[in-house]
């Protein structure tokens, strides 16, 4: 499996949200619906506080329980990778594949299908970055092959100190933070 | 300290702010399928131990039910499905790993040998019914050679309704278990337990059904037994979770003092399991019970419950909890 992973550097987010307005203007998200949000987290105690922001969305997971569960095969991986795709076509509408996610990151389209962040797989084809990653305006947001380590994914993780949600779910989640 | 945020909008319908992807429909799919289990094992193992004079409700009677109830079931599934014209894509392909794929396949299996075991007791069981529908040109053609070949082979219908009636059950389970995302559900006992209420309901639906005094008392005796190995199996579950993950112990955090502890010890357990039983053990050692249709009808109302509670119970508690910096309590002070 070849394993594209997202990187996010928290350093440099700033949490403007165009990573969002990018993605449901690129991937025409209905009103109401996001496939990306951007989270703040604050740590440490008053008043060494310490507060840093993620752009998260489907973590494109190497082990998808999403689509495990997935009883007519509608949730795939592109491919020999690890981008994980819903097929409207094959998709009832049963709801397993939300259930199954631990990071709670698909949504229901009003036609009645699963929908979810696609890594922008129609731009990747093209040998183009996903929406959200071009679009960021402090350059904090990369995506590449992890499994090259020329590229530029493989070299940030090298060089920094990262992390990724919920590692212990066992779903090797492919979205990681720069610390 | 580490408080996390949503720093921009998200309020993804049946995601936000709490899941619930699933309602009272897949509630009652879980319930129709436990129940109809039951009913497959026991309308089986009447016929297999010959308890034509015992239990003739449930030897000659039961099975037509079965298939009737799971339609339900399977009715109120379809109604929870968001893309239902693309139903039959669950039978385009098998999925081994999914739970739910599984399941689908179980009823192609479960349907012909609840049906065979119908055709196989109607003539019996239902005399008026059965010579009506020999009688319309399509059934007399068709319904009266299939109900010859099964009363020819009813002990062998019978012995296979029980392990499909068995593997049902326990799907019902299995169907939420399965699910790792869910630390509540994530359970190996959650299987057994379903079937062991499927059979306790499918037991009380005889005692309500049933005509003859001794078979009323045979399954009052019968669902005994299955209560008091339901209230083991929840036992086992409670501890289960109390000695599982730090989610799992959250879960159950919400059974001890959160939201769901009324749900669970006082409808569930108290009203759906307890007094059912502690009513059922006074029928049995002879002395006089008032209302006596109450302890069956509690304990198929428990049944409901048990699974309504359990699908609210898994789907709030997540790895995942987005709280939002967006709190509309706050829109209210901007109008006098």
């Amino acid at each position: 499996m070849t394993r594209y992973a997202m990187v996010v550097d928290t350093r440099l987010c700033i949490g403007c949200g165009d990573c969002v307005i990018a993605c449901k203007t690129e991937n025409k998200v209905p009103d109401g619906l996001n496939r990306d949000w951007v989270m703040e987290a604050t740590h440490g105690r008053y008043p060494h506080l310490g507060t840093e922001f993620r752009s998260e969305r489907c973590n494109h997971c190497a082990h998808a329980t999403c689509v495990q569960s997935c009883p007519t095969g509608a949730s795939h991986y592109w491919g020999e990778t690890n981008i994980v795709q819903v097929a409207p076509e094959l998709c009832t509408g049963c709801k397993a594949c939300i259930a199954a996610c631990p990071y709670n990151a698909r949504l229901i389209r009003p036609e009645g299908y699963i929908d979810k962040c696609t890594f922008c797989v129609h731009r990747v084809e093209q040998g183009l970055e996903p929406a959200c990653v071009s679009t960021c305006p402090t350059r904090c947001m990369h995506f590449g092959v992890l499994d090259d380590a020329n590229s530029e994914v493989s070299r940030l993780l090298a060089s920094r100190d990262s992390y990724c949600l919920l590692p212990e779910t066992g779903n090797e989640p492919q979205v990681y933070y720069l610390r | 300290m580490l408080e996390e945020v949503l720093a921009t909008a998200r309020f993804n319908p049946k995601i936000d702010p709490v899941l619930s992807i699933w309602d009272w429909r897949i509630a009652v799919y879980l319930f129709l399928g436990g129940i109809t289990a039951g009913i497959m094992c026991f309308s089986a193992w009447a016929v297999l131990a010959n308890k034509e004079q015992q239990a003739p409700f449930t030897y000659w009677r039961l099975s037509l039910w079965g298939p009737i109830l799971l339609s339900l079931g399977m009715t109120t599934l379809f109604l929870d499905l968001e893309h239902k014209l693309y139903v039959f894509r669950f039978y385009t392909t098998f999925r081994p790993d999914s739970p739910m794929s599984c399941g689908a396949w179980i009823l192609i299996f479960v349907y012909p040998a609840a049906i065979a075991l119908i055709l196989a007791t109607l003539r019996q069981g239902y005399p008026l019914f059965a010579s009506w529908v020999e009688r319309i040109p399509m059934g007399g053609w068709l319904l009266g050679p299939l109900m010859d070949w099964a009363e020819r082979y009813r002990r062998a219908i019978a012995a296979w309704n029980i392990p499909f009636g068995i593997a049902l059950g326990i799907y019902t389970g299995i169907l939420l278990s399965g699910f790792m995302a869910r630390p509540f559900w994530n359970n190996a006992i959650l299987g057994p337990l379903f079937l062991v209420s499927g059979l306790s309901t499918a037991a009380a639906l005889v005692v309500v059904a049933a005509r003859e005094p001794r078979e009323r008392h045979l399954f009052t005796r019968i669902d005994v037994g299955l209560i008091l190995t339901e209230l083991a199996i929840v036992a086992l579950l409670l501890l289960s979770l109390a000695t599982g993950a730090r989610m799992q112990q959250e879960a159950l955090a919400t059974l001890f003092g959160g939201d769901y502890t009324i749900a669970f010890w006082l409808w569930f357990v108290t009203l759906g399991l307890v007094l059912p039983l502690s009513l059922e053990a006074r029928e049995l050692s002879g002395r006089r019970v008032p209302y006596a249709l109450l302890a069956p009808v509690l304990v198929l109302a428990g049944g409901y419950i048990l699974r309504r509670v359990m699908l609210d119970i898994g789907l709030e508690v997540n790895w995942t909890q987005l709280a939002t910096q967006f709190d509309p309590a706050l829109l209210q002070r901007l109008h006098p």
